[in-house]
């Protein structure tokens, strides 16, 4: 059992190594698959975790991007005058400062974003089920209409940060091992925090919010902590974004409700609510599922994109991982994370 | 900054602004309650919370404006958009609604979110995604020196919505299907004992929702314009609307809906155009916190 799981785990790792090398043609695509499984892990930890069902996700997303390119620029220039003249002239970044400006953007990114969890979760964490949903989706939707209203940092029309000095395929190797390497640290952060007295506790009021209150836990902290550690991550994941795109805007790509802010809930729900592995599978599962159908559906894509939602909220609620815990509890455990690896491979 | 303090500034210098932007406030506020009553309605019968409502505003707003290019007139795309969209939402309550009323909340959200995405993108597919509205040539009346502008389109459309709501309060209070979509509201376990078949009560509920929407998005394109993805600010608008109304209230929806439509009126004046979509949602956040703190007085949350 135990020997599986090391071979598991370091097959896992080498794969996502040689990956990128093995499939040169798909560098950006498995790039964008660390991402997805990155918010999907991260949107686990409330939704299926903490309980609290967020559409709103997408806001730190959206603000890391922005962090970060505002960070980067105003290390260098004046941001006001960079957006105006719209890159045009003034987008002379030395290597240095490229690199120091996107790690320090970056962090930038993740810590603002924990911060404004916190504030938004202060305010918004007292309502329940729906509300929630409804009230954090009316987040992410204003600050998309605010941001692109900002002339400041570009208005409607985006920012452009400096190219990736080099090769562009360099480039996107590196980008690669960004994300990868974000979404392995992710991991293995969530595998030891779920075991803790703290992950006992989100489960707690998950399953009765009420009675976790009355046993003298203090919900509303844990609640606070635990999502503004997965907006940390969403919003390192929107800054590393934000350089990968090079030009990016508020509405399409930054605060992009619909698109990333659904997909990340489908990913989860896909894979099963709730699990470690679940939000992985979802993820590399539904990843496949956009891809061929934006490939061949040719504009029916958002259509398909629908009625997967639907089908999955109706009829395959619990997931792969709710699926496989149903019918084969027995071999549950490592069998299932053997899924995952094949999965990974095609 | 300048420019919202000067807008400010216009209310106080020229008070007939105000009443303007509250006649306009209350003519669009009428079909958004429409809309927010057809969801208070759904909500409250079988517990679903429909994110698509939006959408059906569109749906129906589309329909009229189709049967308009085909050379029909214009009016009768109300009639028209409220048989087609009551199909439409029986098809929907019979593939989706029906098997997600006793989950759990957030799974309705979430399917119906799926239904709005599909929706929006059918109608993008099928009629292009620019902004459309159908012209019924009458005449703008003008008050007080020109300051109010009331076209009588607008007018129409506030006396259609008017009919369609005393319609339906009349149905839901004197007809026995009513009856039945009431009695199954308070209590679906003991209605069914009485022999109400709540299956069929919920289908009919969910399409007169859908009918309803759909005459709301009929008037929508002749006073207003219409686009395929508009229909989440509807939905927004709506679902703001029921919150700060409270279930089965009708008065309060009534009076939420015009209230909404004068604020945002008065936002979109203050702050201009671009924030139109962003105010709505505003709007949402702030009725949401006001919930909030009324319920945290009681020490309960809203759920």
């Amino acid at each position: 059992m135990k020997q599986k799981k090391v071979i598991l785990y370091t097959g896992a790792l080498l794969l996502t190594l040689v990956l990128p090398f093995v499939m040169p043609d798909f560098r950006s695509q498995l790039a964008t698959l660390w991402l997805m499984i990155i918010v999907a892990l991260t949107w686990d930890m409330t939704g299926g975790q903490m309980g609290y069902n967020s559409l709103g996700n997408i806001f730190f997303y959206g603000t890391g991007m922005y962090v970060a390119a505002v960070v980067t620029i105003g290390m260098v220039y004046d941001v006001g005058e960079y957006t105006s003249a719209h890159g045009g002239g003034i987008t002379n970044f030395t290597d240095e400062q490229y690199f120091t400006g996107m790690f320090v953007g970056i962090i930038a990114a993740g810590f603002f974003c924990s911060a404004c969890a916190l504030v938004i979760g202060w305010l918004t964490f007292g309502l329940r089920g729906p509300y929630f949903a409804i009230g954090t989706l009316g987040v992410a939707i204003a600050a998309g209409e605010l941001v692109s209203n900002w002339d400041w940092i570009g208005g409607g029309q985006g920012i452009s940060l400096p190219v990736f000095p080099g090769d562009l395929e360099i480039g996107k190797i590196y980008f690669y091992f960004m994300f990868a390497g974000t979404g392995v640290l992710l991991f293995i952060f969530l595998s030891w925090f779920y075991r803790t007295r703290f992950g006992a506790a989100i489960n707690a009021i998950r399953d009765d919010e009420e009675k976790a209150d009355a046993m003298g836990i203090h919900t509303l902290r844990y609640k606070l902590v635990t999502w503004s550690i997965a907006a940390f991550f969403v919003g390192v994941a929107g800054g590393i974004t934000a350089f990968q795109l090079i030009h990016f805007e508020p509405l399409e790509t930054a605060y992009q409700t619909i698109n990333l802010g659904i997909f990340m809930v489908v990913c989860v729900l896909l894979g099963g609510k709730g699990t470690l592995w679940g939000p992985v599978i979802g993820a590399i599962l539904f990843h496949l599922f956009k891809e061929v159908t934006w490939n061949y559906l040719l504009g029916w894509q958002w259509v398909a994109l629908g009625a997967l939602i639907i089908v999955t909220v109706v009829y395959f609620k619990d997931g792969v991982m709710g699926y496989l815990m149903h019918t084969r509890p027995e071999w549950f455990g490592i069998r299932v994370e053997q899924k995952a690896a094949r999965e990974e491979t095609t | 900054m300048d420019q919202i303090l000067s807008n400010i500034g216009l209310l106080f210098q020229f008070p007939i602004v105000n009443l303007k932007i509250i006649i306009d406030g209350i003519m669009i506020g009428a079909l958004f309650a429409l809309a927010a009553y057809g969801l208070a309605l759904v909500w409250g019968v079988m517990n679903v919370k429909n994110l698509a409502q939006g959408d059906f505003v569109i749906a129906g707003g589309y329909v009229a404006w189709w049967l308009t290019q085909q050379g029909f007139p214009p009016l009768l795309g109300v009639p028209a958009a409220f048989v087609i969209m009551a199909g439409i939402g029986w098809v929907a309550y019979k593939l989706v609604i029906t098997r997600v009323i006793e989950r759990d909340l957030f799974t309705s959200l979430l399917a119906t979110f799926g239904m709005a995405i599909m929706m929006a993108q059918i109608m993008n597919l099928l009629f292009g995604s620019d902004t459309q509205s159908v012209d019924l040539g009458y005449d703008t009346l003008y008050l007080a020196d020109g300051l109010i502008d009331i076209p009588i389109a607008k007018l129409i459309g506030v006396g259609m919505a008017t009919v369609l709501a005393a319609g339906v309060i009349l149905f839901m209070k004197n007809s026995r299907m009513g009856q039945a979509i009431r009695a199954t509201a308070q209590d679906a376990r003991a209605a069914r004992v009485l022999g109400i078949d709540t299956e069929k009560v919920y289908a009919f509920t969910f399409s007169l929702n859908a009918a309803i929407c759909g005459a709301a998005g009929a008037i929508i394109v002749m006073v207003w314009v219409i686009q395929p993805f508009y229909g989440i600010t509807h939905s927004v608008r709506a679902f703001v609307i029921v919150t700060a109304a409270g279930l089965g209230n009708l008065p309060g929806v009534i009076a939420a809906g015009l209230g909404i439509g004068a604020l945002e009126q008065y936002g979109g004046h203050i702050f201009g155009i671009g924030y139109q979509q962003a105010i709505a949602v505003m709007l949402l956040l702030l009725v949401l916190l006001i919930r909030l703190l009324q319920q945290l007085r009681h020490r309960q949350v809203l759920k």
